[in-house]
């Protein structure tokens, strides 16, 4: 009988009880979005750095995790070191640099990462195969785009170019076996993958026996933070970063969006929460009369309490789904702007959608409706009855 | 005969800024089952304050007052409200029927309010309507009843937790004539059948239909008299003259 006048309650003046639903969605959509984007980067990081496996990252001490200018020397030996240890499953290099092609008069240039493609992990196949021979490469699409050429051609590649000489330390003829997709690359970067021994070869001097990255899986069940310190101690040539800590920059780095997050989706909040109050609070002054008559003839405070509890909860709970609804629409759609940032890893989303979040923003939208109608519950449940019933039968 | 309502030296004053008003000045009074007490005067004597603090929906400033042996003047809201539940009904001149309810579910609000079982509360709600001449308009909507069933609704929904006294403020004040009269029968009807009734009025005929009138001014009762309706003659209840006389 409580649900019966409540629900009466919203359905007595419907265009504004719809209208309110739709305020208070637009604000729960907003609310989703805030809270996708408070933790939605750096899950979507997190999601990126396990993708492949790999929990441990060496770089050339004192640089970013990857860094094409800084290399580390004896990269042989490190690697040596690195597989003899018991608990290293993998360990896979990566030499940054770039390559150049000529394309249609001009000259067309690609990130180029040297690797050992049984162990790589820095890119997908999308068609084709792994370069396993010394001339063969894979690249993306905007770089098969922008060269002009597609799975099976022969392409004339050059490296390490000297603008004051106008000369290249290496050049070769490669044949493009494999289409791939780039996991920590943006999208529209033009990039290419080929043996390391290649692209050292191609870089002369300078590249012999350097790697800018070493990526490494452990076996399972090893201490990931043990390992990182053991590694530091054993090569004080080279930083070693967990995934762990590359969270917690990344999380540092992270907390303006963080903070503008908490401040949007709070603003979103207090706004679904006043509409709410407000609503609840007009039709609560519409029916005194009706609750003072409740009241006389014996229904307790804490019933009526409940029942606008119920009415604001309601508006917030059927709100909500619209609202979440429409926040998924809205996240998909500024992601796809955002997506379009210089220079961001294409599978990096702003506003990840995960059931947590999705959980938190309903939690959030409860807690708010039943705060909403407290002091509309308050108000109905303190009214003195006897003034009341007289005003009413006056008015 | 048991006393229902023992009400002792009543008062009852109102702050209007600094002003303190009295609506009741010492009223004192008692009535017995199965009396039906009708109280009239002019508007603004003290007659609804009065009801009102014999409904337990107000407190006085001073005096007391007992319902079938339980004093009522000093309960806090909650056992106020469970008093209310349990030992009053209440009629209002505008029937106060929950618009969103049908005339069945208005009964069964106080008896599902009591903690009835919904099969329980339902067969009593149609056994008041029955007895009120409803018995076939249970889902009908107050929008879609007369004034006089509205009333007839309202008072199947007073008696549905067996109160031990009935109170209504003008019943029949919304009511045309005829209406107004089958309203009147249906309270002969009440009292006869062992209800005690404590009627608010303007309406002379429900007045004259009462076995006992109250009359008051100016917050003190002025006048008690038993309607004897075989030769409508009347016969003082044997009031005090003070404090009432003025």
């Amino acid at each position: 009988m409580l649900a019966t006048l409540a629900l009466a309650s919203l359905l007595r003046h419907r265009t504004r009880t719809v209208l309110a639903i739709l305020g208070v969605a637009v604000s729960a959509a907003m609310l989703l979005d805030m809270v996708m984007l408070s933790s939605g980067m750096r899950e979507s990081f997190r999601g990126l750095l396990l993708s492949q496996g790999f929990q441990l990252r060496l770089s050339p001490r004192g640089t970013l995790p990857f860094d094409t200018e800084a290399t580390i020397r004896g990269a042989d030996s490190l690697l040596a070191v690195l597989r003899a240890r018991p608990t290293v499953a993998v360990a896979s290099p990566v030499l940054g640099g770039q390559l150049h092609f000529p394309s249609r008069g001009a000259t067309v240039t690609a990130s180029a990462l040297g690797v050992e493609p049984a162990v790589q992990g820095d890119y997908e196949l999308v068609a084709g195969r792994q370069p396993t021979a010394a001339n063969e490469i894979v690249a993306n699409d905007a770089t098969l785009r922008a060269i002009g050429h597609s799975l099976g051609d022969t392409v004339h590649a050059a490296a390490g170019y000297d603008p004051q000489l106008r000369t290249y330390s290496g050049e070769r003829t490669l044949r493009i076996v494999g289409r791939v997709r780039f996991i920590y690359l943006a999208l529209d970067q033009r990039a290419v993958a080929l043996p390391i021994g290649t692209l050292r070869a191609m870089g002369g001097p300078a590249s012999a026996d350097r790697i800018s990255l070493a990526m490494v899986k452990l076996r399972p069940g090893a201490d990931v933070e043990r390992e990182r310190a053991a590694l530091h101690a054993l090569l004080p040539r080279v930083t070693v970063t967990s995934t762990a800590q590359a969270l917690e920059q990344v999380d540092q780095r992270l907390s303006y969006f963080r903070q503008l997050a908490v401040i949007l989706g709070s603003v979103s909040l207090i706004v679904g929460f006043l509409l709410v109050t407000t609503l609840v609070t007009v039709s609560v002054n519409e029916r005194i009369g009706e609750i003072a008559v409740m009241r006389a003839i014996g229904v307790h405070r804490w019933r009526i309490v409940g029942q606008i509890l119920l009415e604001s909860s309601a508006l917030m709970v059927i709100a909500a789904p619209l609202g979440l609804a429409l926040g998924l629409v809205t996240a998909r759609w500024l992601d796809s702007i955002l997506a379009r940032f210089p220079g961001l890893p294409e599978r990096i989303d702003f506003f990840l959608f995960q059931p947590r979040a999705a959980w938190t923003a309903l939690g959030l939208l409860v807690i708010s409706g039943i705060l909403a109608g407290v002091y509309p519950s308050w108000r109905s449940a303190s009214l003195p009855i006897a003034v009341t019933l007289r005003q009413e039968a006056v008015g | 005969m048991t006393a229902i309502v023992e009400v002792r030296d009543l008062a009852r004053e109102y702050r209007m800024g600094d002003e303190r008003v009295p609506a009741l000045r010492g009223v004192t009074f008692t009535v017995h089952q199965p009396e039906y007490v009708a109280i009239v005067g002019p508007s603004g004597c003290g007659k609804s304050t009065l009801l009102n603090l014999l409904g337990v929906i107000d407190r006085p400033t001073s005096g007391t007052v007992s319902i079938a042996g339980e004093r009522v003047d000093q309960l806090d809201d909650a056992r106020a409200t469970e008093f209310r539940l349990r030992r009053i009904g209440f009629v209002f001149q505008r029937f106060y029927l929950l618009q969103a309810l049908s005339a069945r579910e208005n009964v069964e609000l106080p008896l599902a309010e009591a903690g009835m079982s919904t099969r329980e509360r339902r067969a009593r709600a149609l056994e008041l309507l029955e007895y009120v001449g409803l018995g076939r308009r249970e889902r009908h909507r107050p929008s879609q009843l007369s004034g006089g069933e509205q009333q007839r609704v309202a008072i199947a929904r007073a008696l549905a937790n067996r109160p031990a006294l009935l109170l209504a403020d003008e019943p029949t004040g919304e009511l045309d004539a005829r209406t107004g009269a089958e309203m009147i029968a249906l309270f002969e009807r009440l009292n006869r059948d062992g209800t005690t009734i404590v009627v608010v009025t303007h309406d002379e005929d429900l007045a004259r239909a009462a076995k006992r009138v109250i009359h008051m001014r100016d917050g003190t009762i002025v006048d008690d008299v038993r309607v004897d309706p075989a030769d409508r003659r009347v016969e003082p209840v044997g009031l005090a003259p003070e404090p009432h006389e003025r």
